[in-house]
């Protein structure tokens, strides 16, 4: 629902317009997808929030990756499935003996080296939460279990911050106690955010503008980041065995994963929109990467996604027929590939958890890069663990093919080609802009020019961003269209049923011009968007 | 000339240094920002030593304690292991102990065991001795090294004493999943044919030699 000013703005731009827009004008739009779709940010958020649940409920029943090998294994020969089920065996039993024996055994050395890792840790233990420098910090990220017993923090050890994870944990029982549940407290210019999800509590407190909605949705990814280490399932069974677990002994080196994570939101408008950006390549080269993926993966049963990309940008996804992969989950593989240099030394095979994709279990993941002079990593996700030669041959393979089209040359060249900036677009008053095309959930943007390229300054962008997406997306009252006239810039923000379009103009631009620029910037992206988007959904 | 191509699985609790010390003898490099394995990563590397040829598929494990579970994948087939602690952190001597218990109880083939104290760099910080260790590999009938992965020392002579396990493994012939192949075809094993189930899965490691940026060729002379 717009507000009625809204409205008429809208019409006076469909009239002066003298241009071929029109309302179901959508560049890069397609009837296929590889993407799960959302429509909107509520829907995003409300199914970022509820679907873990849905899911642990019908757990024991459907999980998608039993499905997909129950599927294989009505093909397979019977001994490799009874050697499967030997490995699962074994790997439960000695989950619980590990479980069993780690809570007894202290975590000294873990301490130890955490201290030295951080100068504020060597402060005496009353005084480490009143360090100013750790006060000051913008957005605190807690891990709690719901026994109060600490897991993570974002900034600090954990082990000296135990006295506020204890009010945290009192807060949230103290709530509880009514029948009720804290979503946040807000004081001064700080919130502070609580998401309960099942075992483990997370406490956002932040000074940033982001409102509560966004916050909660940050605090829904760093939980898909530790389902994406140990899976729901184990999760959950470790808290019934043992309400007291310490669970920072299972995360152990993953917590980079959650620094990494939280500093990647705080630049990639990417978690913000819910969708994915891609490598611009020419659509003949992008096809033939495609091409030869699928030829040389075809044969492969068990395989469901192969994915590449490179510069947390997608070049192809190749997936199983029926299924699809969640952009949220998607950004969890961007996070986990960024932030994992040893991937780059050789081949690896790694246990990955897609939250969205099947919370209970892990697929399997051949995770290379192409090549020493080509950075582009590919993923072989499976759900089998016994493939890894296989990928790897078949990895082999794509590489020396592509090599002999030259596509690791075209994928080198854009990688390494300085990424469009708004100022080609040829609409002079435009500073950059968010395009993000519903129906694929892709997006585009440019290269930060100035005066955004400074890290603060992008920030402050990024925040401008997050304030007009709140405004547009708020529960209470959605917009279509909203016109910002502020000191430094004029933002633009435009939802129709396709695409979601976030712009940033000089401050003095007026809504005639502001309008007009849209409609050129749009036709721009339509000339532009089998390069800038993925247009259709292969599959093996 | 005789090729044998050999699995070898490096366990270790975290941080001790295993993927410091494969990519060291490997790659040729060091690097203080290796972040920590995820899963397993996989490398191969050929060593000469007088007229045999051995292949190294190495399985570098991840050693936090939720990739535990995974291990057995790994050390299912393999004929060497090396068992790697920190000689400035004595718990991971005493994790060491747990993985060759578990080795001892799992793998009922023979394999070459090797016990590596890495960061001898930081001798000064030095919780482990080396009579402690030296005596503990004797008693499991295993090999001790120090090594630094830093300074580059003595990594070589654990792969070497590894390839040289391994020819005498094959020599006694008391290992069913080790592979002989005759050079001159290459495609034929000339002795005993491997367990075909499980990730070493070994009629495709032929291919698996070519990685590029994981190989290493060098000839070797032995005493």
């Amino acid at each position: 629902m717009a507000s009625k000013g809204v409205c008429e703005e809208k019409k006076d731009a469909d009239n002066n317009e003298e241009s071929d827009v029109v309302p179901d004008f959508e560049p890069g739009a397609s009837l296929e997808s590889m993407l799960v779709t959302t429509d909107s940010f509520e829907e995003l958020e409300q199914e970022m929030d509820s679907s873990f649940d849905e899911r642990q409920m019908k757990e024991s029943t459907t999980s998608t990756i039993s499905e997909i090998q129950e599927e294989l294994n009505d093909t397979t020969v019977p001994e490799d499935s009874s050697s499967e089920q030997d490995d699962k065996i074994i790997e439960n039993d000695e989950v619980e003996e590990i479980a069993s024996q780690l809570s007894e055994t202290s975590l000294t050395s873990n301490e130890d080296a955490n201290a030295a890792a951080t100068p504020v840790g060597s402060l005496p233990e009353e005084d480490y939460w009143q360090n100013p420098e750790w006060k000051e910090r913008k957005k605190h990220v807690f891990i709690l279990s719901a026994a109060g017993k600490p897991i993570y923090s974002r900034y600090g050890t954990e082990d000296k911050l135990v006295t506020i994870f204890g009010v945290m944990q009192a807060l949230v029982s103290f709530v509880q106690t009514n029948q009720d549940t804290i979503r946040s407290i807000h004081t001064g210019n700080s919130k502070f955010v609580f998401l309960i999800k099942g075992p483990i509590i997370l406490v956002s407190v932040s000074r940033t503008t982001e409102s509560v909605s966004q916050l909660v949705l940050q605090l829904t990814y760093v939980y898909n980041q530790v389902v994406s280490v140990l899976t729901s399932s184990q999760l959950n069974r470790i808290y019934e065995q043992r309400r007291n677990y310490d669970l920072r002994r299972l995360l152990a080196g993953a917590e980079r994963l959650i620094d990494h994570l939280l500093n990647f939101m705080e630049r990639e408008p990417a978690f913000l929109l819910g969708a994915v950006k891609c490598l611009p390549l020419t659509p003949s080269v992008r096809d033939s990467i495609t091409q030869t993926i699928v030829q040389t993966c075809g044969k492969i049963k068990n395989l469901v996604f192969a994915i590449l990309l490179a510069k947390s940008q997608l070049i192809t996804l190749v997936r199983m027929k029926k299924y699809f992969i969640h952009p949220a989950d998607l950004h969890l593989i961007f996070n986990l590939v960024n932030s994992s240099e040893s991937f780059k030394a050789s081949e690896s095979w790694t246990p990955i958890c897609l939250p969205k994709f099947d919370s209970s279990g892990f697929l399997y993941g051949h995770v290379s890069y192409l090549s020493d002079d080509c950075q582009a990593c590919l993923l072989l996700l499976t759900v089998d663990r016994d493939v890894f030669f296989t990928l790897s041959e078949a990895k082999q393979k794509i590489v020396e093919k592509l090599r002999r089209s030259n596509c690791l040359e075209a994928i080198n060249e854009s990688v390494n080609r300085p990424s469009y900036t708004a100022s080609q677009v040829g609409v002079p008053e435009m500073r950059h802009f968010l395009y993000k095309c519903k129906s694929t959930a892709q997006f585009w943007s440019p290269a930060l020019e100035p005066p955004y390229h400074t890290t603060e300054e992008s920030q402050r962008l990024l925040g401008l961003y997050q304030a007009l997406h709140h405004h547009l997306h708020a529960a209470s009252r959605p917009l279509k269209l909203l016109h910002q006239q502020l000191d430094k810039e004029t933002m633009l923000g435009w939802v129709t049923s396709g695409f979601e379009l976030y712009v940033t103009f000089e401050p003095l631009i007026t809504k005639h011009s502001a309008i007009n620029a849209v409609n050129k910037l749009l036709r721009w992206i339509k000339k532009e968007e089998d390069r800038l988007f993925i247009l259709n959904a292969p599959t093996f | 000339m005789r090729t044998i191509e050999a699995k070898v699985v490096v366990l270790g609790a975290q941080g001790v240094g295993k993927t410091s010390m494969v990519v060291r003898y490997v790659g040729k490099m060091f690097s203080h920002h290796i972040s920590p394995t995820i899963g397993a990563s996989f490398f191969t590397c050929r060593l000469n030593v007088e007229d045999t040829r051995v292949k190294l598929q190495v399985w570098d494990t991840a050693g936090q304690e939720r990739f535990r579970s995974m291990a057995p994948m790994y050390y299912r087939n393999a004929n060497a292991a090396l068992i790697v602690f920190d000689i400035t952190q004595y718990e991971t001597f005493d994790a060491m102990k747990t993985w060759v218990k578990e080795l001892q109880r799992n793998v009922l083939e023979p394999m070459v065991l090797s016990v590596v104290g890495n960061k001898t760099d930081l001798e000064s910080r030095r919780q482990v001795t080396r009579e402690e260790a030296l005596q503990y590999a004797a008693s499991i009938g295993g090999n001790y090294f120090e090594s630094s992965a830093v300074n580059d020392e003595g990594i070589e002579d654990v792969f070497l004493n590894t390839a040289i396990g391994l020819i005498r493994l094959a020599q006694d012939s008391l290992c069913s999943s080790l592979r002989i192949y005759d050079l001159s075809d290459p495609m034929s094993p000339v002795s005993s044919v491997g367990n075909e189930s499980g990730v070493g899965q070994n009629h495709h490691s032929l291919q698996m030699t070519s990685v590029e940026h994981a190989e290493v060729e060098r000839p070797r002379l032995c005493c």
